[in-house]
């Protein structure tokens, strides 16, 4: 076979238990595809002993009848997970040289599942941006490009290593982490499908925290069928993680019928934004259609609080983020800034935390300490769990009124240059506008491809789901993908 | 409510150089809890490890661990809870408490500020001269302790110790109750003593494990009396707090010094700046550490790691039926069943340990008020002698009883019993025995005892003269007789025998 790493999951899945290839074959056109796509910055630690190992692990495991439907798959790992003797760096500096004598529960999930891990990939500093042009490794390219520009374009952030890697084929499938939109910004840019699970679904033991009380990982995928496999791996009670929820996580692929004939799809009013770009109304206006042809019942709904939902995002993750980044503080791991004759305590955490960390991460910590500071909290960190419960409410009182999903847009517009945005903190927030509200409310997400912006760049439309229920969301996306039929693939330039 | 009831001790009056001025304190006694693992991780607690050896990824705050709560901590919390009477939350919550230090890992301690695991309860501690003071308790929180750091042991380095990282500790919090230093150290160590009979807290001062954050204020005599009735806390005076106190007796020292301090300031015209100051023993001061403009801004949240704890009824419940008699309660029941005096009950319960080996003895001797003076006066004076404790008595409660029972069938004499005792004490063995292959019982046969005074008086008509002249001196025939006797004789029947022989 040629071409392994253009493989699905499912379908790479299939050949290894057929036996018409072996996790080693495919391991090793996942290698050398990412040898050949330093240009993307997508990989940062390459890992092929590691990788190879696992496949010839896996190869056996298969033989013996022993495989799980994630064994010998080639995965890239976002550095946002800590993997056991491989740099976790979550593409910052103050992480520079920290290998963990652990290993995160879900990438341990995967690894046991006998998936083989070929890298760890880029992202933005401690996931905190929309275009991974906050990471110490320097951004990650989008694979794709506008027309017959050669623009470097950004693949999303904040797990833009994971959508550039998918995209480009340089892995079967990625993890990311969702924070804010962090997998389904990113997917969108590039034309896969990205879920976030409900919160709690995965164990968030051994990733380095961003806001602890939004964080989630899920699959970057490039099909919905891969999500479901892939993401239910990767789900599960974990007692380490006191957020993780003690319920069982079904047969996702099972699932997936393609039939969503009388399902209610709410369409909330509050995602027709002033000035959204034209092409992502006609999509969005696609998406419904072909969802309403597949039987689903559509219905306009209001989610009356989704225009603070930015604002308190902006609070609380900043807030959530002061206090999670302070362990970085030069002592135990990491970075530690050199110091001058008589510099004491104080100036080793000033020098250290000053060198170590990024300008995005400065400003939110910065954010962050301000708006819990005595005085402030009432005003900015209460407040914002206010509106946040509000918005839970909104969603809730949608569900219990008998919708089964919601559609909107994805993201706000196409990838956009990278460099574009970078000057402008507010416009980059903005990017996050219709993923936020998930993580607040803490549901489930997806981003499904669905069609070309006129630039030939992919549009993603966003499915919002009831809590728990990822069978059912990845169903409908699974109709939607059926129904849109996006096979586009970016022209290999790297 | 206990059948115990006492006055109220005086507050303590300082006399300054215009006034008469009144102490106010309230205390925040941070306890060890009393627990193999520490509150958010599975490392040990053991004290004394090799530095650094009792540390869980989660407690050098490693990235991406996280906190879960340890159940046998909370469950001693709601047991100490239960045994300061205090109302019991079903539903509390952790915060995290943001500061830089090295001995802080997360950079934040997780704590209760918001909604902490026990509400308001009391403490009844008993001063030595027969009043009591009630303080009331505000709450109990859990909290992760921190590590130390070591500045001392090289001139360019500091080291630090994590072993003690994320040990939980009960901050136990008073009102504003105490009125004195005595006061202070007897509500510590009643606190003390009630966590050793529940079994939460092992209360070693010396190894920190119980400490305690002391504030001081002063006020006007009747100022005190004013905040009672209303609540308001500006009828007293500014307060400062002392910190970090590890001995009942810098906790008095500490006390004194510093209303001293804020006397002479507002006599002098001065303010008492707010702020939190740390006490030298060997100056014997109270120096400032930071002014409230210095404090930390602690930028307290809800942690979002953990989520709220919810503990049941029927749990609490089950803990309240395991709850072992407490102090006031055993005392109460010492003084009722035995007919111990208020003092000797105090002693005997002051101790767990102490307590039991009376009881254990009261059941082999039969008599409790005489079990209660062995107990005291004769075991642990010749304990102490040896600085040893109750728990490695040579001598049990069964042969103690046995002593006792020897005297209270006349038997032995009190005399010889002491010297039985010591036998028992230094070489062991059963005191029937020893009694008996001794040959130390009593001599009550009269016609014996007849004939030795009879001796006594032929030997010595001197004295006879005198002794007639002065009955006093039959004493000193009883005294002779005793002795020629070997301390046998049945010291009643000689004093009767010699006076009737006297004639007296």
């Amino acid at each position: 076979m040629s071409d392994l790493n253009k493989l699905t999951i499912a379908g790479a899945r299939d050949a290894l238990r057929k036996g018409d290839v072996t996790s080693v074959e495919l391991t090793e056109a996942c290698l050398a595809a990412i040898d050949g796509a330093d240009a993307l910055g997508a990989v940062v630690h390459k890992t092929p002993e590691i990788a190879l190992d696992r496949a010839r692990a896996a190869d056996a495991r298969i033989k013996s009848g022993d495989a799980p439907a994630m064994c010998g798959i080639p995965l890239g790992i976002k550095d946002l997970f800590c993997t056991e003797g491989v740099p976790s760096q979550a593409a910052s500096k103050i992480l520079e040289g920290f290998r963990p004598e652990y290993e995160s529960t879900v990438s341990g999930l995967l690894r046991d599942a006998g998936a083989v891990m070929l890298g760890k990939l880029n992202m933005d500093e401690f996931a905190m941006g929309s275009s991974n042009e906050t990471s110490v490794y320097g951004n990650a390219v989008n694979p794709w490009r506008a027309g017959n520009s050669d623009a470097a374009l950004t693949p999303g952030g904040s797990s833009g290593g994971s959508a550039s890697a998918v995209a480009a084929d340089l892995c079967l499938a990625a993890t990311g982490t969702d924070t804010g939109g962090s997998i389904r910004q990113p997917a969108a840019f590039t034309g896969i499908v990205g879920l976030k699970p409900t919160y709690g679904r995965c164990s968030r033991w051994g990733i380095v925290a961003f806001a602890s009380s939004l964080d989630q990982a899920g699959p970057m995928t490039k099909t919905v069928r891969d999500a479901a496999i892939m993401g239910q791996a990767m789900m599960g009670h974990d007692p380490k993680d006191s957020t993780s929820a003690d319920l069982p996580v079904p047969d996702f692929e099972a699932m997936l019928t393609g039939d969503i004939k009388g399902q209610v799809i709410g369409i909330p009013k509050e995602y027709r934004m002033d000035g959204m770009p034209d092409e992502i109304e006609a999509l969005w206006a696609k998406g419904r259609e072909m969802l309403q042809d597949a039987g689903a019942v559509l219905r306009d709904i209001s989610l009356p609080h989704t225009k603070y939902a930015l604002p308190a995002y902006y609070v609380i993750a900043p807030a959530e983020a002061s206090s999670n980044l302070a362990r970085y503080d030069g002592v135990r791991f990491g970075y530690r800034a050199k110091l001058d004759q008589g510099d004491g305590i104080t100036e080793m955490y000033e020098k250290t935390r000053a060198e170590g960390f990024g300008a995005e991460v400065k400003r939110r910590v910065m954010v962050g300490t301000y708006v819990l500071s005595a005085g402030f909290y009432d005003a900015y960190y209460n407040r914002a769990r206010k509106v946040r419960a509000l918005i839970k409410r909104d969603f809730d009182q949608v569900f219990e009124g008998g919708v089964d999903a919601i559609l909107t847009p994805a993201t706000p517009s196409a990838a956009f240059e990278l460099g574009q945005t970078h000057q402008d903190p507010v416009e980059m927030y903005l990017n996050d506008v219709f993923t936020v509200t998930v993580n607040l409310a803490g549901l489930p997400g997806i981003s499904v491809p669905v069609g070309l912006d006129g630039r030939g760049l992919p549009l993603g439309l966003q499915l919002i789901g009831k809590p728990w229920d990822e069978g059912g969301l990845l169903n409908t996306a699974y109709a939607l993908e059926q129904a849109a039929g996006f096979v586009d693939k970016p022209v290999k330039w790297w | 409510m206990l059948d115990l009831s006492y006055d109220s001790p005086k507050p303590k009056v300082i006399a300054g150089a215009k006034h008469d001025w009144e102490l106010v304190i309230g205390m925040e006694v941070h306890a060890q809890v009393a627990t193999r693992a520490k509150l958010f991780s599975g490392a040990s607690t053991r004290f004394g490890a090799e530095p650094n050896a009792n540390v869980a990824f989660v407690d050098a705050g490693m990235p991406g661990m996280l906190p879960v709560i340890n159940e046998a901590c909370v469950a001693q919390a709601v047991r100490t809870g239960l045994g300061l009477k205090a109302e019991i939350h079903l539903t509390s919550a952790f915060d995290r408490k943001n500061y830089f230090y090295p001995d802080l890992p997360q950079g934040y301690q997780i704590s209760q500020l918001y909604a902490p695991i026990v509400g308001e309860g009391e403490v009844l501690v008993e001063l030595g001269d027969g009043t009591a003071r009630l303080v009331r308790i505000e709450r109990i929180h859990l909290e992760q302790d921190a590590g130390k750091s070591i500045h001392d042991m090289d001139p360019a380095l500091s080291f630090v110790d994590l072993n003690r990282t994320g040990v939980a500790l009960m901050e136990i919090v008073s009102r504003p109750d105490i009125r004195g230093p005595e006061e202070a150290a007897a509500y510590v160590a009643k606190l003390r003593q009630i966590m050793l009979y529940l079994g939460t807290c092992d209360g070693n001062m010396q190894n920190g494990n119980l400490r305690a954050d002391v504030n001081v204020s002063v006020c006007l005599p009747s100022a005190y009396e004013k905040y009672r009735e209303t609540g308001d806390f500006s009828h007293l005076g500014t307060r400062c707090e002392i910190k970090n106190m590890n001995s009942l007796r810098f906790i008095q020292q500490a006390i004194e010094h510093e209303a001293r301090r804020q006397i002479a300031i507002v006599e002098g015209g001065g303010k008492v700046e707010q702020e939190t100051r740390l006490y030298d023993p060997d100056k014997g001061e109270t120096r400032s550490m930071r002014s409230k403009e210095e404090a930390h801004d602690y930028r307290y949240f809800p942690d979002p790691d953990l989520l709220p704890l919810e503990i049941e009824q029927a749990w609490v419940d089950d803990i309240a039926a395991a709850l072992p008699e407490l102090p006031d309660a055993k005392k109460a029941r010492f003084i009722g069943d035995y007919g111990l005096s208020d003092y000797d009950a105090s002693v005997l319960t002051a101790d767990l340990d102490a307590a039991h080996f009376f009881e254990a003895t009261v059941a082999a001797a039969g008599d409790g008020k005489l079990a209660a003076n062995w107990v005291i006066n004769e075991l642990f004076g010749r304990l102490k002698k040896e600085d040893h404790d109750i728990a490695d008595s040579p001598v049990s409660p069964d042969q103690l009883g046995k002593i006792i029972k020897l005297i209270t069938s006349d038997a032995i004499s009190g005399k010889i019993a002491k010297d039985l005792f010591e036998i028992v004490y230094t070489e062991g063995g059963d005191p029937d025995d020893i009694v008996e292959a001794r040959g130390m019982k009593q001599v009550t046969d009269t016609g014996a005892i007849e004939a030795a005074v009879d001796e006594i008086i032929a030997q010595n008509p001197d004295q006879v003269a005198k002794a007639k002249q002065n009955p006093k001196l039959a004493g000193w025939f009883v005294g002779q007789v005793m002795k020629a006797t070997g301390g046998k004789a049945n010291p009643k029947a000689v004093n009767e025998i010699v006076s009737e022989k006297l004639g007296l």
